[in-house]
This record gives C-alpha cells, sequence and structure tokens, in this order.
C-alpha cells in the first residue's frame, strides 16, 4: 500500500449563478444600515474543513471532490470548489 | 384487507404520528418504520412525513438520504410501490434523487406556517388518482425550504410528461412554475410540501387532504390486490 500523508481540505459551497440567494439579497440590504452602499454581488454559501489520509495530491482532491459532490453540495442548487493542501507536520 | 402504510421514522421527523393517524382515520393501518430498517415487506405504501430528519443539518434530507432505510424505500420504489414524501419527505426524496429537483429557502427568507390553496393537475398518480384535474384544496404548509426549484431542461420535461402534481393556486414560497408537488416518471412516488394529514379531520379546520390521503390509499390497495 501507498505511503499515506494528510492533507487539509477546504470545501467552498456557493448557489449556483441564476439560483436566487435570499441569504445574500438580505445581508446586501442590510449594509447599507452601516453606511456601507457600495457593497454588492453579496452571495452566502458555505466552507467546510477536514484532514484526508491520501496517497498524494491528486489523489486526495479526488477523494475531497466526492465529499462535496456527494454530500456538502447539492448540484442541484449549489456549487463547490475544492482546495487541498498537504499538511506540514511541526518537527 | 386495509392497506397497509410504513410510516418512515427519521430521528428529528415529527409528522409521523399526525400521519398514522390520518391514514387510520381513513381506514388503513399503519405502523412507524425505524430508518434502520432494511425491509419493507408487507407494506402497500410508504409515507415519509415531515419534521427535520436529522436535525436538517447541512441541507433538508442531505443527511437522511444515507439512513439505510433509503436503500429500502428506492428499493420499493423501483418496484412501484406508491411513495409519498410530505414537507420534509420530499426534501429527503430529492436528496435521494428519487425525485427532481431541490427545495431552496423560501423567496424573502420566510418561514411559511399557513394554509395554501392547491390545484391538482395529475388525476393518474399515487397521491391524486381518481381525483378530478382542477380540484382545489385548502392544505396547511409550515415550511422555511420549500421553494422547489430546477433547471430549465427539468421543468420541460416535467411539463411534457405531466409530473407538476399539484401547483399553488396563489404561491407562497417562490417555487418556481407554482410547484407544490411533483412525482417521478412510474408517478408512483409524489412529494409534496403541503401537510394532507394536517388536514384531515373537521377538528383541524379542513378535511381537504382526505382525497388525497384516499387516493394514496385507494393506490395502495390496487398495488396489493395486485400482488
Amino acid at each position: 500500500m501507498a505511503a499515506s500523508r494528510q492533507f487539509s481540505v477546504q470545501v467552498e459551497v456557493l448557489l449556483r449563478d441564476g439560483i436566487a440567494d435570499p441569504q445574500g439579497a438580505t445581508i446586501e440590504r442590510a449594509l447599507p444600515a452601516l453606511g456601507l452602499g457600495g457593497v454588492t454581488a453579496v452571495r452566502a454559501g458555505k466552507s467546510f474543513r477536514f484532514d484526508l489520509a491520501a496517497s498524494d495530491e491528486s489523489d486526495a482532491l479526488a477523494q475531497a471532490t466526492v465529499v462535496a459532490d456527494r454530500l456538502l453540495a447539492n448540484p442541484v442548487i449549489e456549487e463547490s470548489q475544492v482546495t487541498v493542501r498537504p499538511v506540514t507536520r511541526a518537527r | 384487507m386495509a392497506p397497509r402504510v410504513g410510516v418512515v421514522l427519521f430521528p428529528g421527523t415529527n409528522c409521523e404520528h399526525d400521519a398514522v393517524q390520518a391514514v387510520e382515520r381513513l381506514g388503513g393501518s399503519a405502523d412507524l418504520i425505524w430508518h434502520g430498517a432494511t425491509t419493507a415487506a408487507g407494506y402497500d405504501a410508504l409515507i415519509l412525513p415531515g419534521g427535520f430528519a436529522h436535525g436538517d443539518y447541512l441541507r433538508p434530507g442531505a443527511i437522511a438520504r444515507f439512513s439505510p432505510v433509503m436503500d429500502t424505500v428506492a428499493a420499493f420504489a423501483h418496484d412501484g410501490g406508491p411513495v409519498v414524501g410530505i414537507c420534509n419527505g420530499f426534501q429527503v426524496l430529492t436528496e435521494a434523487g428519487l425525485l427532481p429537483g431541490a427545495l431552496q429557502k423560501n423567496r424573502g427568507l420566510r418561514f411559511l406556517c399557513t394554509t395554501a390553496t392547491l390545484r391538482v393537475e395529475q388525476d393518474d398518480t399515487a397521491l391524486t388518482a381518481g381525483v378530478p384535474v382542477g380540484t382545489e384544496l385548502a392544505i396547511p404548509i409550515n415550511h422555511f425550504e420549500g421553494n422547489y426549484t430546477c433547471d430549465a431542461a427539468t421543468l420541460a420535461q416535467l411539463r411534457d410528461e405531466g409530473r407538476i402534481v399539484l401547483r399553488y393556486v396563489d404561491n407562497p414560497n417562490g417555487s418556481v412554475d407554482d410547484i407544490a408537488g411533483v412525482c417521478n416518471a412510474g408517478r408512483n412516488v409524489v412529494g409534496l410540501m403541503p401537510h394532507p394529514e394536517r388536514a384531515s379531520d373537521p377538528l383541524l379546520g379542513s378535511e381537504d387532504g382526505v382525497v388525497l390521503l384516499d387516493a394514496l390509499l385507494r393506490t395502495a390497495g390496487a398495488a396489493a390486490s395486485a400482488a
């Protein structure tokens, strides 16, 4: 078996373009109360972080993508962006 | 023999007894099926009732899809057995891929707890068999994520195949094409956001849900005698 390494994964889930985002719209409407009327295109989403054992970075990305596509995001209305980086151990 | 209905109970489901009581009041028999169950043998229909399965964590239905019972529900549906998902049960069926589309947060971010008027659009599904198209029903809704969403191709397919089962007369939540309920291609799996079991007794203010639940029991009875 290939030596497994630890990877740190971040998955960001946002609603697809064209899907109404009532949370983002509500946040945007609240901002003028802060005196910040210039903020636009607010979108609300979710962020997930987890660690993963994989043989290499492409294996880690493949596994993390399964997690993102099959569980964390509903592809009917959401899209996900997966970022993988090796965990650097303190020596 | 009275049609036997299995009412699926996930951790966090909270409308299971309402469903059981409504079925029994209409002459059916009903049992709760725990979400860890791996068989639905002996049942003529399954109901996935409302509530907050697995706390609605992540998304409504997202975790429930992985409950062991869902393989059983899928096999039952695949064999043509009548399956109805009410509210959270509808969300579970979409997450499980047994029905198309998804339920997104309501337009305007409003939690809705009111009575909606529905129009029956199809008279040949597990939940509407024999109910005249155009029948209007006053049935409670109670949801935050009931805004039915699907892509344009799916919507066109649902329209072409007559799979939009129920529409809101006055769209409360932003659902595309006023959709309150849809069915699968086999017409034996139906999901709807409104709660017919909460409109099944005069004490509840409306009995309009009875025509839907009666239709389900008739479908279940027919499935039972054909088996």
